[in-house]
């Protein structure tokens, strides 16, 4: 076993340079370095739900862009009508409605999908996941009324009491709060009296299911656990660049979720957060350099993939999985 | 009539093309259990070697030949450097390292031969129609595409079940120690049917160059289309590629045709018409949703 | 151990048939198991044993006959549910949870006794009750002093200690036994039967074993299973004299 404090103190870690990340671009004046934290931190939260069902749930889905995309399009559409003053109530841009509003309508897609998707396993599931997602990229494309593949924009960021999340700062810091209070909730979660059950329908469902768990609740319930908090990534997504298109739920994004987790660590649910920032700070590093950036993000992808099978630091966070 | 055979036919050019790609892929994952997302790039590489080569040749055979040649070669170089080392390894990192390679493959790509999309135009011995029955009139090119698909079809057929390759394919899909007690280079056997699986791409590519733009990204349309494909049909299946390549061209054939139609009938057009689009593209998804509820392991289940 | 008056026997298997294909597997088999019985069931490979055992425990459905656990028929009931009855079994191929302690194994196996909970705030390793219970176990077993260790990491003969004290620790009516001492050497066997021996009689329990000396030595009845049929049962030395059962096996188990 390795030293049970390690993770922690790596996690806090993590945490700090997140939390001084600001401070270092206002000293060295580097101002897109605030959008490319803010990035980071959005995807982190997609990331670390989606290591909640591949790494503890062995769910490999490749289709939570949906989650992501949608979550984005509930606020986008919400504000579209409230701008023209089409709902009840003269609509809402109050993030405590919207925003919960987005993440149920992610855990309702969660629960048919999970649902159907959980009666398959291995590649099949890998595959209807895929197709579910295409369904809402090809659905959110022929929905003209909402932009069509232009997607559309949003004309300001929902609003908070107390706090102008208009504001790049405190919208990063209220990003990287999220985060916090997710990954924490994950972290309890995996180590509950629920996630035993569910690693040990990851290690070995024959013996689970001979001890007397009925899988299909418990799988379920984890991936709209998940659902939900990639939705909650595409509201603030949806906020950050107050703009969404049909792209937030393209299958690439499911790859690039994907990518990160394992880039971090399957497992973990802290190195994927390294991941993002890994895969999203190098994006931004080496599309500086050439437009052709992907031709050296694949081969690196291909080169995790065969030889860093518990990502950059799984190893150090005691990752499970020893494939 | 006319139009709905009209209609048939174009699905079945459609799934024809479909079936070159989800032969190898279910081949690739029925013997070596490999989830192989550069499968798409294999047929990119091949529209682009059509379109290139006969543009700057005059020869569309010369093209074709390039088009397959560059398949069979990117193939090989894909499962030398990497997917020989994804054997066995779980689904997860399969699809991710074939995924990096799909970046890879794009990008490379566009450097080789720009962003701009080619066309390729229709040779003159393919260019026209004929007149099949009254008020039908097909376009020739779309007739042969039909046929070469056919042809690889009985052609695989035979390969898997009449030749000592084809026994050993049967033989490595059942039992890999067989394989290996009968002294077969196990390796070398994976390297050739992977290579065989892009050269179908290839083939595949070279149909699609002439009636399609020749762009980056083409691959992996065709690719999703064929992972539903070989799902559908029963991951590992030969017969089952074929049959899922022939409902999801039909539907997706007969989708286009018919269900602007359906929806305008229903809704006011200035929603119909994106609408139609957007769900005819979703279609095959549907189908293959509705098909695993039924049936979690395709329409011709494989044996694990 | 078990302590309520339920009268009848524990378990009860009435003309179970499964059939693939034109091979009868198991073929109209009649098995009943006492309250506190050890009954063992013996037989050549390929006799059909595994298959009966996977019936039982409800992985796979038998084509026509029933099951009655403790009185209630279990018959369509699917293997989770006869383990929330009270089944408990142990695999023949060791079925544990190579990323989690010992400890965590045997909790595993008292948070799912009631199916499992959808409690996501408490951590099962902080039940004081349990803790207490799994731990009484894996001293049963042995594997006290191992606890903490990760199960991956056991020997095989401490691998099916642990199957048992997971097994063990739900209290269960009636315990599936397969195969618990193949591959063990015999000091190992030795130590699993003298913890068998010490079960007996509190538990209702179903043996099936390749080793003789132990089967003979442990149980209280025999079934002789030979291709799909029960061809004798009775105690050890019953089954020692009869000659339909020396005519099946051959002397294959001279001992």
């Amino acid at each position: 076993m390795t030293d049970a404090r390690r993770p922690i103190l790596f996690t806090l870690g993590v945490f700090a340079v997140l939390a001084l990340l600001p401070a270092v671009f206002a000293l060295t004046g580097w101002t897109s370095g605030m959008g490319l934290a803010t990035r980071i931190v959005i995807y982190a939260i997609a990331v670390v739900a989606l290591d909640l069902i591949i790494g503890y749930g062995a769910m490999v889905s490749f289709g939570h862009a949906m989650f992501f995309g949608v979550g984005g399009y509930v606020v986008a559409i919400v504000a579209h009508h409230t701008g023209l003053g089409e709902l009840p109530f003269g609509g809402t841009n109050a993030a405590f409605i919207v925003w919960p509003l987005a993440i149920l309508a992610c855990a309702a897609l969660g629960l048919v999908v999970g649902w159907l998707a959980l009666k398959t396993t291995g590649v099949q599931f890998i595959m209807i996941t895929l197709a579910f997602a295409q369904m809402v990229f090809f659905l959110l494309i022929s929905v003209q009324v909402y932009g069509g593949d232009d997607g559309m924009m949003i004309d300001r960021r929902n609003t908070l009491p107390f706090v102008d999340i208009g504001r790049p700062l405190i919208f990063y810091y209220l990003c990287l709060l999220l985060l916090a209070v997710w990954l924490g909730f994950c972290r309890m979660f995996v180590n509950s009296r629920f996630g035993l059950v569910l690693q040990a329908l990851r290690q070995s469902e024959r013996r689970a299911v001979n001890l007397g768990i009925a899988p299909l609740s418990f799988r379920l319930a984890t991936f709209v656990t998940s659902a939900m908090g990639t939705g909650l990534a595409g509201v603030l997504w949806a906020n950050y660049a107050r703009f969404v298109s049909p792209d937030m739920a393209a299958w690439t994004k499911s790859g690039e979720f994907m990518a990160m987790v394992v880039l971090g660590g399957l497992g973990t649910l802290t190195g994927p957060i390294v991941g993002a920032a890994a895969f999203v700070g190098l994006e931004e590093l080496l599309s500086m350099w050439t437009e052709h950036w992907m031709i050296v993000m694949g081969p690196l992808l291909v080169i995790v993939a065969l030889f860093r099978r518990r990502g950059l630091v799984g190893s150090l966070l005691g990752g499970d999985r020893a494939h | 009539m006319i139009f709905f055979l009209e209609q048939l036919l174009n699905g079945l050019q459609y799934g024809a093309m479909l079936f070159m790609l989800a032969s190898g892929l279910t081949l690739i994952f029925g013997i070596m259990g490999v989830i192989n997302l550069t499968h798409g790039s294999f047929y990119m590489v091949g529209a682009y070697g059509a379109a290139v080569v006969t543009a700057a040749t005059g020869s569309v055979v010369l093209g074709a030949v390039a088009a397959l040649a560059g398949a069979a070669l990117y193939g090989t170089a894909v499962e030398i450097a990497v997917v020989r080392r994804l054997y066995g390894r779980d689904h997860l990192y399969q699809v991710l390292a074939t995924f990096g390679l799909i970046l890879f493959s794009n990008e490379a790509m566009a450097l080789l031969a720009g962003r701009q999309p080619r066309f390729l135009e229709i040779p003159p011995l393919l260019s026209g129609s004929v007149h099949l029955l009254p008020g039908l009139d097909y376009p020739v090119i779309r007739l042969a595409f039909i046929a070469v698909g056919a042809a690889v079809a009985i052609g695989l057929w035979l390969l898997v079940n009449h030749t000592r390759l084809g026994m050993l394919i049967r033989a490595g899909a059942d039992d890999r120690e067989m394989v290996d007690a009968l002294g077969v280079d196990i390796r070398r056997l994976y390297t050739i049917v992977f290579a065989l699986g892009a050269v179908l791409c290839g083939i595949a590519g070279v149909m699609a160059a002439p009636l399609l733009a020749v762009e980056i990204g083409m691959g992996e349309r065709i690719l999703i289309a064929g992972f539903v494909v070989i799902v559908v049909g029963g991951v590992g299946s030969v017969r089952g590629a074929l049959a899922g390549a022939l409902l999801i061209g039909l539907v997706d054939g007969l989708g286009r045709a018919y269900l602007p139609q359906i929806i305008q009938s229903l809704l006011p057009p200035s929603i119909a018409d994106t609408l139609a689009a957007g769900l005819v593209s979703a279609s095959i998804y549907v189908i293959m949703a509705l098909v695993l509820l039924v049936r979690p392991l395709g329409l011709f289940p494989v044996r694990s | 151990m078990r302590t309520d008056p339920t009268t009848g026997p524990a378990l009860e298997i009435e003309h179970l048939r499964k059939t693939f294909g034109a091979l009868r597997a198991t073929d109209d088999v009649s098995l009943t198991i006492e309250r506190g019985e050890l009954h063992a069931v013996i037989g050549p490979n390929g006799a059909g044993k595994s298959t009966l055992i996977t019936q039982i425990c409800g992985e796979l459905r038998p084509d026509s006959g029933h099951i009655r656990l403790d009185g209630v028929d279990v018959t369509r009931v699917p293997a989770f549910g006869r383990a929330r009855l009270g089944l408990g079994r142990s695999f023949q191929i060791t079925q544990l949870c190579g990323d989690f302690t010992v400890l965590e194994n045997v909790l595993l196996s008292l948070e799912a006794k009631g199916g499992g909970s959808f409690d996501v705030f408490r951590d099962p390793r902080r039940n004081r009750a349990h803790r207490d219970v799994a731990m009484h176990w894996l001293d049963t077993v042995g594997l006290a002093d191992f606890a903490d260790r990760q199960a991956s990491a056991l020997s095989h003969g401490e691998r099916r200690q642990l199957e048992i004290a997971v097994a063990l620790a739900r209290d269960p009516r009636v315990l599936l036994l397969d195969e618990p001492m193949a591959g063990m050497g015999a000091e190992e066997s030795g130590k699993l039967a003298r913890l068998l021996a010490g079960l007996k009689g509190r538990y209702s329990i179903l043996l099936v074993e390749h080793d003789m000396d132990a089967v003979f030595a442990l149980a209280d009845r025999i079934s002789v299973l030979v291709y799909g049929r029960v061809v004798f049962t009775g105690t050890a030395a019953e089954v020692r004299e009869n000659p339909e059962v020396k005519a099946a096996y051959l002397g294959d188990w001279e001992c």
